[in-house]
């Protein structure tokens, strides 16, 4: 009867321990739908957003801010309404984050005009002279890597134009950083 | 002690030393992201940047320390456990090369900026069908061993060694489904909440695979071997065992509170986690009642030394991990800084300690000696003792300040502290204080490892090799 004695059971056993909860909260809550939004309010990335986003990733912006916005009053007093299921819809990563060494960002593209953007990122101190950001002003010398845009809206699903991915042409990647940055905050169709 | 079973102890001696070599070097990254987040001219070029070298800081020390580590240490315990040599002694050897290639490719790659962005799972693709074939070949050698072991019935060690080996594979693949765009690139198979409910499914689940049943099978078979006790309740470690197993895969929207994600689940998450007390402190009590009466052993024995307080550590860790999850408390420290503190009482505290006692406890035995020195053990002890407790400590003060800074509003309910910077720059003193803390620890990591490798080099030469 001692299940101590036969590894094989043993294993078996403990596999459908971790997939009891597993299933339950994790991947039934997938397939039966109980965490889908409503994708036909997002508007879908652009391909220049797109490659911004990817350099957000590589950069690992994230490892310092967060996007999502708590409905709580103090966090919606400093960063807007909190965040709703269809923001982030169709973000393949997601990227909620876990820790803020700097604000939120989920809201960022309403808050300043782009130029400020390019002049943050280059040089984060010339605005802020106690922020520990750093600066990243060789995207700006980085040609934006054009090669797989076309892929990347393919496996991503999103609707794309020629003219669309032309746009990229003459793109450095503090443009496509940028954009990305912009279109925070107006994932929504009015 | 002669060895006539023929125990094969190569990669056990491969992978102890790989083990202490990317710890060094993740400790390094550690400090380094500790003093830029102080003195951001110390992101010196792209690749050296805090955002890429966090990732790097932190995979090395899971795949690149606690893993092999356990492989060390589960290669050893499943033949001594067993009576029975390692069942494929060239694969194991074989393992141990594909493992640091692997762990070269993925530093490298992390430094390339090339990553999934989700939080110990970003390495790419090709690297992670690399980990999930590591992770087979490991396995084998595990289960085939423990099948013809002579033992016939399984200690509570290969019971966590079990869970550890199904464990880590299912949450790694699961989180790691993705779509490939190139060689260097892929997008995750699942899109916003729902993306994020697998992540920190995976991500809580590295904390029990990784960073709980590792050291807790470490922690069942060191303590009574290196005190001399028997274990103080079969029965309890059973019932811990089981509901630890159950427990924790529900758990993981403690990551999510307070966001989008549908409330059940974040509910049903913390509710697991506060029922998570039991089975963690079950181990807890068999520790603390395998010593009862012999308390006079943490003056007299550095072996339980580490282990008592590795297991003490695990017990705070265990306590304050449920707060967390409870949403009031959530809202206070969740993105502070808090959260490091909370980490690193976990792995300085707990998991180092308990990995530096199985490796005091084997590595002289499988080199037929005995240890360089017990005055290095000790002072080994205290440095990371220090180092730690300055780490966490300083931590959790500076994550209630900044929590209570981002909370604070006046009779108009308009914020206090409305710029960001004014809530960060307070940060600064105590991040030097952290630096200080990764130092010290840092300091007595090096001790343990200089005392390990004079260990090796007084050991009689056919055992060298
Ligand atoms: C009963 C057991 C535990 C529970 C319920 C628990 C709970 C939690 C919670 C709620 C968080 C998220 C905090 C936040 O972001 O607001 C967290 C983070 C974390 N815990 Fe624990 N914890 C437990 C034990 C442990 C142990 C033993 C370790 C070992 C090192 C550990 C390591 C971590 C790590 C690495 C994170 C950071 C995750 C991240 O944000 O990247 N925890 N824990
Ligand atoms: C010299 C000692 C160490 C130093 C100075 C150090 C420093 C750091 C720093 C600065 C961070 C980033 C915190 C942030 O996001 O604000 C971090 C995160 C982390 N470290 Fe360490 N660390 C050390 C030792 C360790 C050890 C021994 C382990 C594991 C065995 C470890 C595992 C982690 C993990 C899992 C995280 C992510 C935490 C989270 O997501 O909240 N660290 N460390």
């Amino acid at each position: 009867m001692s299940i101590d004695k036969k590894p094989v059971t043993f294993m078996l056993l403990a596999v459908l321990a971790i997939m009891v909860g597993t299933l339950l909260t994790t991947f039934i809550p997938l397939f039966v739908g109980t965490v889908v939004p409503d994708t036909d309010k997002v508007i879908p990335y652009k391909p220049l957003e797109v490659e911004g986003r990817d350099i957000y990733i590589r950069e690992g912006c994230n490892n310092c801010h967060s996007q999502i916005v708590r409905p709580l009053p103090f966090e919606t007093a400093r960063y807007g309404p909190p965040s709703t299921l269809a923001e982030s819809a169709i973000d393949r990563p997601h990227l909620w984050g876990s820790k803020r060494t700097g604000p939120d960002l989920a809201r960022v593209g309403r808050k300043y005009p782009a130029a400020w953007h390019y002049q943050h990122m280059k040089n984060p101190q010339s605005i802020y002279p106690q922020s520990n950001m750093p600066a990243y002003a060789w995207l700006a010398d980085a040609k934006l890597d054009r090669r797989y845009a076309e892929k990347k809206m393919k496996v991503l699903g999103y609707p794309y134009t020629t003219d669309d991915i032309k746009v990229l042409e003459g793109k450095t990647e503090m443009d496509a950083l940028v954009a990305y940055l912009m279109r925070l905050g107006r994932e929504l169709k009015p | 002690m002669a060895n006539e079973i023929g125990y094969e102890y190569d990669a056990v001696k491969g992978f102890a030393l790989s083990s202490l070599f990317w710890a060094i070097v993740g400790l390094l990254v550690g400090i380094l992201i500790s003093i830029q987040l102080v003195y951001p001219q110390f992101n010196l070029t792209s690749w050296l940047t805090y955002g890429r070298l966090r990732p790097i800081h932190t995979n090395a020390l899971i795949y690149g320390f606690t893993v092999p580590a356990a492989f060390s240490l589960f290669f050893y315990l499943v033949q001594r456990l067993g009576r029975v040599p390692l069942a494929y002694p060239g694969l194991a050897r074989f393992t141990l090369y594909i493992f640091n290639i692997a762990i070269v490719l993925a530093a490298l790659s992390l430094f390339a900026g090339m990553s999934q962005s989700k939080e110990y799972s970003e390495l790419e693709w090709p690297l992670d069908i690399g980990v999930v074939i590591l992770w087979v070949l490991f396995s084998i050698n595990i289960i085939a061993t423990i099948m013809k072991r002579k033992e016939e019935q399984m200690y509570v060690s290969l019971w966590y060694i079990l869970a550890t080996v199904v464990g880590v594979a299912i949450v790694y693949i699961g989180n790691n489904i993705a779509v490939p765009v190139s060689l260097f690139k892929s997008y995750s198979a699942y899109a916003g909440a729902n993306d994020a409910n697998v992540q920190w499914w995976f991500g809580h689940n590295a904390v029990a695979f990784v960073f709980t049943t590792i050291p807790l099978a470490v922690f069942y078979y060191i303590l009574p071997k290196s005190s001399g006790a028997p274990l103080y309740s079969h029965r309890l470690s059973i019932v811990g065992f089981w509901s630890l197993v159950f427990a924790y895969l529900w758990t993981g929207a403690h990551h999510l509170v307070y966001t989008p994600l549908p409330d059940w689940i974040q509910t049903v998450a913390i509710a697991f986690s506060i029922f998570l007390i039991a089975p963690s402190w079950a181990s807890v009590i068999n520790g603390y009642g395998t010593l009862n009466g012999q308390w006079e052993q943490m003056r007299s024995n550095y072996l339980v030394k580490f282990i008592v307080l590795g297991i003490t550590f695990y017990g705070l860790q265990t306590i304050q991990g449920p707060s967390q999850a409870i949403r009031a408390f959530s809202a206070l420290i969740h993105y502070t800084d808090w959260v490091p503190g909370h980490v690193h009482m976990g792995t300085m505290g707990w998991v180092t300690m308990t990995v530096s006692a199985g490796f005091y406890y084997m590595l002289p035995r499988i080199y037929n000696t005995e240890i360089y020195s017990i005055k290095l053990a000790n002072l080994h002890f205290w440095l990371v003792l220090v180092g730690q407790l300055i780490y966490s400590v300083t931590m959790w003060i500076t994550g209630i300040r900044q929590g209570a800074m981002w909370q604070a509003v006046d009779t108009d309910g308009g914020l206090v502290y409305a710029n960001f910077i004014q809530t960060l720059t307070p940060n600064y003193p105590f991040w030097n204080m952290r630096t200080l803390g990764g130092v010290i620890f840092f300091a007595g990591f090096l001790v343990f490892v200089y005392n390990i490798l004079q260990t090796i080099r007084n050991a009689p030469a056919a055992q060298r090799a």
